[in-house]
């Protein structure tokens, strides 16, 4: 069974944290995946880097600028991702925006993604019907499952629409706004967040975008599944003071 | 099949456009693409567009048979006077259409990015015209480098954010914009300045300079005795002024259209922005389209003196027309378009946009029978150039 689905039926509440890949240094992308899942975070985001990001805030925008100055490149990714399913079992989903993979070649990124063990992909600029029309056979032939967004503005009948066609989870992104912490959701988030745990759909939600300390990410998973953490890890990665390990016990101490 | 210039229901022409855009534009994207037919095709709605054109803008533009230009190249050469619309430049049919749907949507706030300054004075001029609010995304290079626009923008109440990622000019700013428009969805509007983005955008600001050609074609008639040229020219940053030049030419096959990009230092200097050349099909600005890009698919930094046409990409329907070979694409170098500009304004007391000086120079490169009929669109004028004319001739 995917690795994805698999967690999800675990019954926990679900971190996952986001890293850009190449950042700080270029080689850094095992030895983060592994000391992300040894202190005890339940997924893991790999952001291809790309040079316009459009829907990403200050921080990821410039942690991907300089892991592309650093060298970072899709076939340098699979490269260091080639044994990591030796030493690893969370699972992995790669974030990138669509052109570079589809420069890449659609088909031959979701052959390599399988090879390596990567369980899904999340690539914010490929919309829902582009990617049933086109692209949704090649994923899954290759055992990938697509993850797609909501946001507050996304209406109850397009919800409903994206949960039919999901297989993982979705992405509930938490606030109209590109990605980047906020110390606090606002009382209309937290209705959102109960619109949706009301529809009772049956895709779980992860909600990113504006997790940045432990009550933000208490709130959102008090509505959803679980919640992802972005630019408040590239924060720390940036200044790393304490150890991954101390940075995630601050979001999963009790 | 004969070929479609023209959207089809997937909002693309041809391989190219579409929306790839994330989710938290798609309500926006949506809203715009079910209304915007209707708002432009509605009675008042025309009524109130083509009374600014006419009392605000000042249409119809001349179309003038430049003589002394004519005469040194042995054809019929005839300027499109886009350059004589209000605030200089061709930018403002776009903006003062799209200010009138932007109210009738019930927007309250207004953004755009710019390059050279123009699209954001032409925005920045009718926000203040309607009294509504406005935000100009600029690239940090493109604000030094075109500094009385950022004036005028300035002057007429408009905020001037620089954008300061990647390589600082037009694509930085446009990212910056369309980052604005996810975190502020339901009160405003964006303007996009040219035939690209997303779907509705290419063919909404297509529509909108249309008035270009049409105007052309009821001139030509009146002093030619027909509506069709030999030959239409115009530079291509994004692709408006283009658009809007070739619009009622596009189905005339015996019209050759000449589409004509900045090549910068030159084609393979690795200092260019010749897109039809350099670039390959791609995703930029929520749109499938050509687009210079490494082969890893990192969008390339472009470069050319002109900060209008310095642009990674090309608006779908050009990327279309080169494709199916409707249209020919040429380059010209920031040298050769120098040198067309001084020209023009000594044979014919015009001084032009550095960006439109690109197409003037393919008079130089092309030779031209002595009946043709060239129209060649003058999209703008040089004021905003004139400290890189200055420091080009050393005035
Ligand atoms: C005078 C003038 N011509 C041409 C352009 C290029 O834009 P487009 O290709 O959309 O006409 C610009 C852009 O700023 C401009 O100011």
């Amino acid at each position: 069974m995917n690795r994805i689905k698999k967690r999800l039926q675990e019954n926990k509440k679900i971190l996952s944290i986001y890293f850009t890949a190449g950042f700080p240094q270029l080689d850094d992308t095992t030895s983060i995946i592994k000391s992300l899942e040894n202190s005890g975070v339940d997924m893991i985001e790999i952001g291809l880097p790309f040079s316009d990001p459009l829907a990403d805030g200050p921080t990821i925008q410039a942690s991907s600028t300089q892991a592309l100055k650093n060298g970072m490149t899709t076939d340098l990714l699979f490269t260091q991702l080639k044994s990591i399913r030796e030493s690893v079992n969370i699972p992995l989903v790669i974030m990138g925006y669509f052109n570079p993979i589809f420069q890449y070649g659609v088909e031959e990124f979701c052959k390599k993604c399988q090879e390596t063990g990567i369980d899904g992909l999340i690539i914010p600029d490929l919309p829902l019907e582009v990617y049933q029309d086109e692209y949704q056979t090649i994923f899954e032939s290759y055992g990938l499952i697509n993850i797609f967004l909501i946001t507050p503005q996304t209406s109850t009948a397009r919800i409903k629409q994206i949960d039919e066609a999901s297989k993982g989870f979705i992405y509930m992104v938490s606030s109209a706004s590109v990605t980047g912490g906020k110390n606090d959701f606002s009382e209309e988030q937290l209705a959102y967040f109960k619109k949706v745990k009301d529809m009772n759909l049956k895709t779980p939600q992860i909600v990113g975008f504006g997790i940045s300390n432990k009550k933000t990410f208490n709130q959102a998973t008090s509505y959803a599944h679980g919640a992802i953490i972005g630019s408040a890890f590239i924060k720390f990665l940036e200044n790393k003071k304490d150890s991954v390990g101390e940075f995630i016990l601050n979001f999963i101490k009790i | 099949m004969k070929n479609s210039y023209h959207i089809d229901e997937k909002g693309c022409y041809g391989e190219f456009g579409g929306a790839f855009v994330p989710e938290m534009l798609q309500p926006n994207l949506t809203e715009l693409k079910e209304q915007y037919l209707n708002i432009l095709e509605d009675d008042q709605f025309q009524e109130e567009f083509q009374d600014l054109l006419k009392q605000y803008v000042g249409r119809p533009t001349p179309l003038y048979y430049a003589k002394r230009l004519s005469e040194t190249y042995g054809t019929k050469v005839y300027l499109k006077r886009e350059d004589l619309c209000h605030t200089g430049a061709h930018k403002v049919n776009n903006t003062v259409g799209q200010i009138l749907l932007a109210k009738r949507l019930g927007k309250k706030r207004i953004i755009a990015e710019t390059g050279a300054g123009q699209h954001g004075v032409a925005t920045a001029t009718v926000c203040a015209l309607m009294g509504l609010p406005c935000v100009i995304y600029m690239g940090a290079i493109d604000i030094e480098r075109q500094a009385p626009n950022v004036a005028r923008m300035k002057m007429l109440g408009a905020t001037v954010i620089p954008a300061k990622s990647g390589s600082k000019t037009l694509k930085d700013a446009t990212n910056e914009a369309i980052r604005d428009w996810i975190s502020n969805p339901t009160d405003t509007h964006y303007i996009i300045g040219s035939v690209v983005g997303p779907h509705p955008y290419p063919d909404l600001v297509a529509r909108l300079q249309s008035i270009i050609s049409k105007e052309i074609k009821k001139q030509l008639l009146e002093v030619e005795g027909k509506e069709n040229p030999d030959y239409v020219i115009a530079c291509v940053g994004g692709g408006s002024n283009a658009a809007g030049a070739f619009y009622h030419f596009l189905e005339e096959e015996n019209v050759k259209l000449l589409a004509v990009e900045a090549a910068g230092k030159g084609v393979d200097s690795g200092e260019s922005a010749a897109t039809s050349i350099l670039g390959k099909t791609g995703i930029i600005h929520g749109s499938k389209t050509l687009l210079m890009q490494s082969k890893d698919g990192q969008i390339t930094e472009p470069y050319s003196i002109s900060a209008g046409l310095d642009y990674p990409g090309v608006g779908p329907l050009h990327a279309h027309l080169f494709k199916s070979k409707r249209a020919d694409f040429v380059a010209i170098t920031d040298e050769d378009a120098m040198k067309a500009g001084l020209q023009l304004s000594k044979l014919e007391g015009i001084i032009p946009a550095i960006e439109t000086s690109h197409a003037l120079a393919l008079l130089e490169q092309k030779t031209f029978k002595e009946d043709d009929i060239v129209v060649i669109n003058l999209s703008g004028r040089g004021d905003k150039d004139l400290q890189t004319y200055i420091d080009y001739f050393k005035y």
